[in-house]
């Protein structure tokens, strides 16, 4: 009893962790980007292009505050470019959380 | 009396059935790419409708099409290093090799019998028996200083030779394979900071990869290879501003108008028009967004340019004797491609997040038809078939 109200307390406040959070349609929206847009340099299935893999395999281990960072600033000097002016920083979090555990396809219309 | 429907629902039976395929030439077809479904459509262009589907083509993202010379066969590179070799007749899949992990493109080779991949990872060329789709060749991209690269830019030129660059290694390389099993390799090194694409003009003369890593064109002149690679445009590309690019330029189709060429700046909101004598920069027409794919109409008197995220929903059209845009046009979101009928009248262009394509009329700018494919992103017409570089 306890633990399970435990348990929906913590998963409560994980969910009001971060208000920024994206709702299901924007969800839509970066799913669509990140296969599309980021996938013209990382591949449409995230394996690799001109930019980096993108897989859960070769990103584990890389800290995600790496690569939140890369995602909104850019690495200089490469071709990545910054996304910072069409994602905010809880976005760009929830794509490397996605990325990480594989990420979610493009819903057929 | 046979409706058009059903008239042509029948042809498509005819197709699919294979038996008995009614004769008809393939100067009228052409594929569009459905990159999500790892198919791609069959479309007619006289009669501007969709002939048929052919699935299992794998992951189709930045997928790229050769014809073989008889424009009955295409070749079909997929992202994940797939080599599909589709029958627009048989509207079926020849078949198919997975010849490495990873691959950005191919070439087609002057006498038609060769078919050359590039790829990534492993980085290098694979040469294909174009009718059987063995394997004639590998030649892996190690550069001067012995490290791997990502080759890009590979493109056919005249006397059965490939030309390709290294993007990581920054050469680029000719391979004559007039001797397929003994490709006579000749090396450019130092050519420049990572190239990203490259194009040959339609003489076969001049190959032109344009830097990502620093500013300017690289350009060979492959009737004087002894030049060595020149250094043009210093001033082309990102400028002193390194504005971010958020999608590559395709050097492929750059309109080459004659005595000009107009290409995409890089991540700037500007197509450049480059005097081809003197490889200077002449002028620069203002866009709607940074280019994508800047292609001349046949007749050379238009040049029609889409943008890249988030400007991608967006078309336009320049006229080259006044360098003045002389239409927009919305297609939709995910405009990806455009590609002319043989002699012009008509573009079809993709909008992927539509759905669709759109076929324009290229005088008036009238919407000739509308016809549904799955996440369409490449046009390829089967004239490209005989033209060098495509
Ligand atoms: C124009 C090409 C291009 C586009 C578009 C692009 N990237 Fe990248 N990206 C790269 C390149 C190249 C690298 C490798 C940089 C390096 O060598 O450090 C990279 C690296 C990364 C990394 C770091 C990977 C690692 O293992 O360290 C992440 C994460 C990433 N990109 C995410 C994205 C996301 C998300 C998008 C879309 C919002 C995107 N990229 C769009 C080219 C691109």
């Amino acid at each position: 009893m306890w633990l399970a109200l435990g348990s929906l307390f913590f998963s409560a406040g994980a969910a009001c962790a971060d208000p920024a959070t994206p709702d299901t349609a924007r969800r839509n929206e970066l799913i669509r980007m990140v296969r599309n847009d980021c996938g013209s340099c990382h591949g449409m299935r995230l394996t690799g292009g001109l930019g980096l893999p993108l897989t859960p395999e070769s990103l584990r281990g890389k800290p995600d505050s790496g690569l939140v960072a890369s995602i909104l600033y850019g690495r200089p000097g490469t071709p990545m470019p910054p996304w910072q002016a069409f994602l905010s920083e809880a976005e760009a979090a929830w794509i490397v959380e996605n990325l990480k555990q594989g990420f979610p396809d493009v819903k057929p219309q | 009396m046979l409706s058009r429907n059903s008239f042509l629902a029948l042809t498509m039976l005819a197709l699919a059935g294979c038996a008995n395929v009614p004769l008809r030439g393939t100067g009228d077809l052409g594929v569009v790419i459905e990159r999500a479904t790892g198919s791609v459509e069959v479309v007619e262009t006289s009669g501007r409708s969709v002939l048929g589907h052919i699935a299992g083509l794998g992951d189709l993202s930045h997928a790229s099409v050769n014809y073989s010379r008889d424009g009955r066969y295409a070749f079909v590179f997929g992202r994940d290093g797939g080599l599909t070799k589709v029958d627009l007749l048989g509207m079926r899949i020849v078949k198919r090799v997975m010849q490495s992990g990873n691959s950005i493109g191919g070439a087609i080779s002057q006498d038609g019998k060769l078919v050359a991949v590039a790829n990534y990872t492993p980085g290098g060329v694979k040469v294909f028996d174009s009718a059987t789709l063995d394997l004639v060749a590998d030649i892996p991209a190690i550069d001067a200083a012995g490290q791997p690269s990502k080759v890009v830019g590979l493109v056919d030129a005249p006397g059965n030779r490939f030309v390709w660059s290294l993007f990581n290694g920054g050469e680029i390389w000719v391979g004559d394979l007039k001797n397929p099993a003994h490709p006579a390799l000749q090396k450019f090194t130092h050519i420049g900071k990572e190239p990203y694409d490259a194009m040959i003009t339609a003489d076969g003369r001049y190959y032109l990869a344009g830097l990502f890593g620093e500013d300017g064109l690289a350009l060979l002149d492959l009737w004087h290879p002894e030049a060595g690679v020149k250094r043009v445009l210093n001033h082309y590309g990102k400028g002193e501003q390194k504005l971010p690019v958020f999608k590559m330029p395709h050097m492929e189709g750059w309109a080459a108008t004659g005595n000009e060429l107009l290409v995409p700046a890089v991540g700037r909101h500007e197509v450049l028009v480059i005097d081809q004598n003197t490889w200077q920069e002449v002028a620069h027409i203002p866009v709607h967004g940074q280019p994508v794919f800047v292609v001349a109409r046949p007749d050379d008197r238009q040049v029609w340019v889409n943008f890249a995220f988030p400007d991608n929903d967006t078309v336009q059209v320049i006229d080259v004797p006044s360098r003045k845009i002389v239409k927009t046009l919305k297609p939709g979101k995910g405009v990806l491609h455009l590609e002319f009928t043989p002699r012009g009248e008509s573009v079809w262009i993709s909008a992927r997040d539509e759905n669709r394509l759109t076929v324009y009329d290229s005088e008036t700018y009238a919407v000739q038809a509308v016809l549904p494919a799955d996440n369409p992103s490449g046009i390829f017409f089967t004239h490209r078939a005989n033209r060098t570089g495509l």
